[in-house]
């Protein structure tokens, strides 16, 4: 669905259906250099289920048009901007990586807006390598080899995708190609910098769900300890056989831990 | 993809798109025969019917084991996706009707295999698609041939049978100048030899048949996705970048990204067509996967060695083989084909059709049939077989004439091929000196019988 936030172009993936009056709403965040389309697996079955999606491009990502925020908390205001303009009030935030500080950052600062909260693959800080970060400040592919093979353990990137006929690996480089100049290093820059991510924790009233890969080197769920001691309301779900692409590696399962965590219609 | 920290092309060969079986723990790829997957409940099945969860229906549309092999070649391309299909004939048939429709126009190199020129030429304008071929070693050409309703442009990596290496980058540059994806036939060159997305190329398809198989057993084809080309950009394609009525709506740039074109061809193509890869043959087409690095070298350095003796012997009147100095690719074959130009090639005998006729009839470990690709040596005659609804003006710039002899090279020993070769080049060209003695010796008699008549008469006549 295209329409505008601050008068510039914006687009929300709603699984190709209007919205229905009365249907609780989820919003999908994606993490750096990505798109909505990571959600693909997730989003358009809560679209079929009873749920108004929006699987948001964030400024500058995918369709949405204007400079990336270059802050999460920029970028948490932004969604809920995005979120007026499409006419949703209360919501269930999903965010992966980067977007699951978004959505820490959405559920700290909007208490009185948000059921649920889902962080996929979250660790505060999420401190990002200097190496990461350089390649990216100067636009080199490597960046994207980085995040794509440290994203995915090993076993998903010899393959077995649950999408039959589709090579995971191939996946995550073409979408990250299709970044724009600098999108990347932004995003990467606002999740190295975020530092308040506890204390927003503390501030959290709904329910938050951490869904965690067990072998995640990106967000590994040992960086997620002391969230899990500051969010007052948490549910803790470690994936097997899982890195950092979590609804890539283990699509089911984390459409099954959204599903637990978003409350449902009626 | 092929940088370093990534999986390395022969351990994909044997492992990309398989893990040991979860239910028993087989090493091997099971061959799952089965038509069909048992639903956990009604919410699984309708889920699985929308597209809300990965999954697998119905093995027309996907299968475990067909799967395996997609994700393999998928991972060995360097694309997002890949579709298996009955043939490489079918694999070309949906590349194109996923994004060409009636009205519309295709670009496409005239040195093609004769199926897909029979295809492009015969088939699809009845169906409303116009193609205009182009000499593949003109860029320019494909450029001036491009109209406003072009939707593709089209080539193979090597040109069958005269070996025209296709500059991809340039080829490339042309149809994303005009908005358009450039598909290829990457049969001949397989991954191993080359990787068509890595020089700007956007979908590749394989007869499966050949290389991939590698071993004469199995029809099949295989369509892979670059996830490169631009959908939406273009705005030539509302079949990918509008609402898709036969899928509830559904977008295919806005759900998939980069995967557009595949999804698209499998929701679609590979429900409707149904041009399906059955589970054997996939498991039979990834046995020679997994020892394409292996046998491509071998079959390059078979066919060198082919070539050089071809090249130095008196039988012969010419070879065409783009590592050969002479030929007009030399130098673009050196940078796009650095392991290799393939094991299959052409040359032309000495003595034309008769002379091929009996060296084809005298080879015993080449075989005569009409396929490429295999373990075993194969040979065959283009004009008369795999070329031959082509008129003499369509062979021509094919290049290929009535004397032009195909080698696929094998596997075997070379002292044994090339032994089979001089015995057969040695009897071709024995037989088209006793037919010129003959023929002479007719001549002379029959010269000799005319002047006797013509005397008798005059004889009698005195």
């Amino acid at each position: 669905m295209k329409f505008e936030v601050d008068g510039l172009a914006a687009y929300a993936y709603t699984g190709s259906r209007p919205f229905a009056p009365g249907q609780p709403a989820a919003v999908f965040v994606h993490g750096g250099g990505l798109d909505h389309s990571v959600w693909i697996h997730q989003s358009r079955y809560f679209a079929h289920h009873g749920f108004n999606v929006a699987a948001l491009d964030l400024p500058g990502h995918g369709r949405s048009a204007g400079a990336p925020p270059d802050t999460i908390t920029g970028m948490a205001h932004w969604v809920m901007r995005a979120a007026d303009a499409l006419g949703i009030g209360r919501l269930s935030v999903a965010g992966h990586s980067m977007g699951s500080l978004v959505a820490l950052e959405v559920a700290g600062l909007y208490p009185d807006r948000i059921e649920a909260a889902a962080l996929v693959g979250c660790a505060v800080p999420m401190a990002v390598t200097s190496a990461l970060l350089d390649a990216a400040k100067a636009g080199s592919h490597a960046a994207f080899d980085m995040i794509t093979l440290w994203g995915h353990r090993m076993d998903a990137q010899l393959g077995g995708n649950p999408a039959p006929g589709m090579w995971m690996t191939g996946g995550a480089v073409r979408l990250l190609e299709r970044s724009g100049p600098g999108v990347l290093h932004n995003d990467l820059n606002a999740c190295n910098e975020y530092r308040h991510g506890l204390d927003t924790a503390a501030k959290v009233a709904c329910p938050a769900h951490l869904v965690l890969g067990r072998e995640d080197v990106m967000a590994p769920p040992r960086a997620a300890r002391d969230l899990v001691t500051a969010l007052r309301v948490v549910r803790v779900i470690e994936l097997a056989d899982c890195g950092h692409m979590l609804m890539a590696e283990q699509p089911d399962a984390v459409r099954d831990a959204l599903a637990a965590a978003f409350p449902r219609p009626g | 993809m092929s940088g370093p920290g990534y999986i390395k092309f022969d351990t994909l060969s044997l492992h990309a798109g398989q893990k040991p079986d979860p239910a028993t723990g087989a090493r091997a790829t099971p061959i799952y025969q089965t038509t069909s997957y048992v639903f956990r409940d009604s919410d699984h099945a309708a889920a699985l019917f929308n597209a809300e969860r990965p999954g697998h229906v119905y093995s027309r549309i996907t299968n475990p084991t067909t799967a395996v092999l997609e994700e393999r070649v998928a991972a060995l391309e360097g694309g997002v996706g890949a579709i298996a299909t009955a043939s490489g004939q079918a694999a070309m048939h949906l590349a194109i009707a996923t994004i060409v429709g009636a009205g519309e126009h295709i670009v496409a190199s005239s040195a093609l295999y004769g199926g897909s020129h029979n295809l492009l030429s015969y088939t699809l304008p009845r169906f409303g698609i116009e193609t205009t071929f182009v000499d593949p070693r003109d860029p320019a050409a494909f450029r001036a041939a491009i109209r406003p309703e072009t939707r593709l442009v089209f080539s193979e990596t090597l040109g069958n049978p005269g070996l025209d290496v296709l500059d991809v980058p340039a080829v490339a540059e042309v149809a994303h100048a005009a908005g358009l994806p450039l598909l290829v036939d990457s049969t001949f060159t397989t991954p191993y030899l080359m990787r068509p997305f890595d020089h700007g190329a956007d979908l590749v398809f394989h007869s499966a048949t050949k290389f991939l198989g590698g071993h004469g057993v199995a029809i099949g084809g295989v369509l892979v996705d670059g996830g490169t080309f631009d959908w939406d950009a273009s705005g030539r394609f509302p079949t990918l970048s509008a609402p898709y009525a036969g899928f509830h709506d559904l977008v295919f740039t806005e759900e998939y990204g980069p995967a557009a074109f595949i999804m698209r061809a499998r929701k679609e193509g590979a429900r409707d067509f149904g041009a399906c890869m059955s589970p054997t043959t996939a498991f039979h087409i990834l046995q020679g996967v997994e020892t394409l690095s292996l046998r491509m070298e071998r079959h390059v350095a078979n066919t060198r060695k082919v070539v050089e003796f071809l090249d130095g012997h008196d039988a012969v009147a010419s070879v065409v083989y783009p590592e050969l100095p002479d030929h007009p690719d030399h130098e673009l074959a050196k940078k796009l084909l650095p392991r290799g130009c393939g094991a299959v090639f052409s040359f032309e005998l000495e003595g034309g059709r008769d002379a091929g006729r009996t060296f084809i009839e005298s080879l015993r470990v080449f075989s005569h049939l009409a396929n490429v690709g295999d373990a075993k040596s194969l040979v065959i005659h283009p004009a008369s077989t795999t070329h031959h609804r082509m008129d003499a003006e369509a062979l021509a710039r094919a290049g290929i004439s009535e004397g032009t002899v195909r080698l696929s090279i094998g596997l075997e020993d070379i002292d044994d091929l090339l032994g089979d070769l001089g015995r057969a080049l040695h009897l071709s060209q024995r037989a088209v000196k006793r037919r010129a003695d003959t023929a002479r010796h007719t001549g002379a008699k029959r010269d000799a019988g005319v002047a006797q008549k013509e005397a008798g008469p005059r004889r009698a006549a005195s």
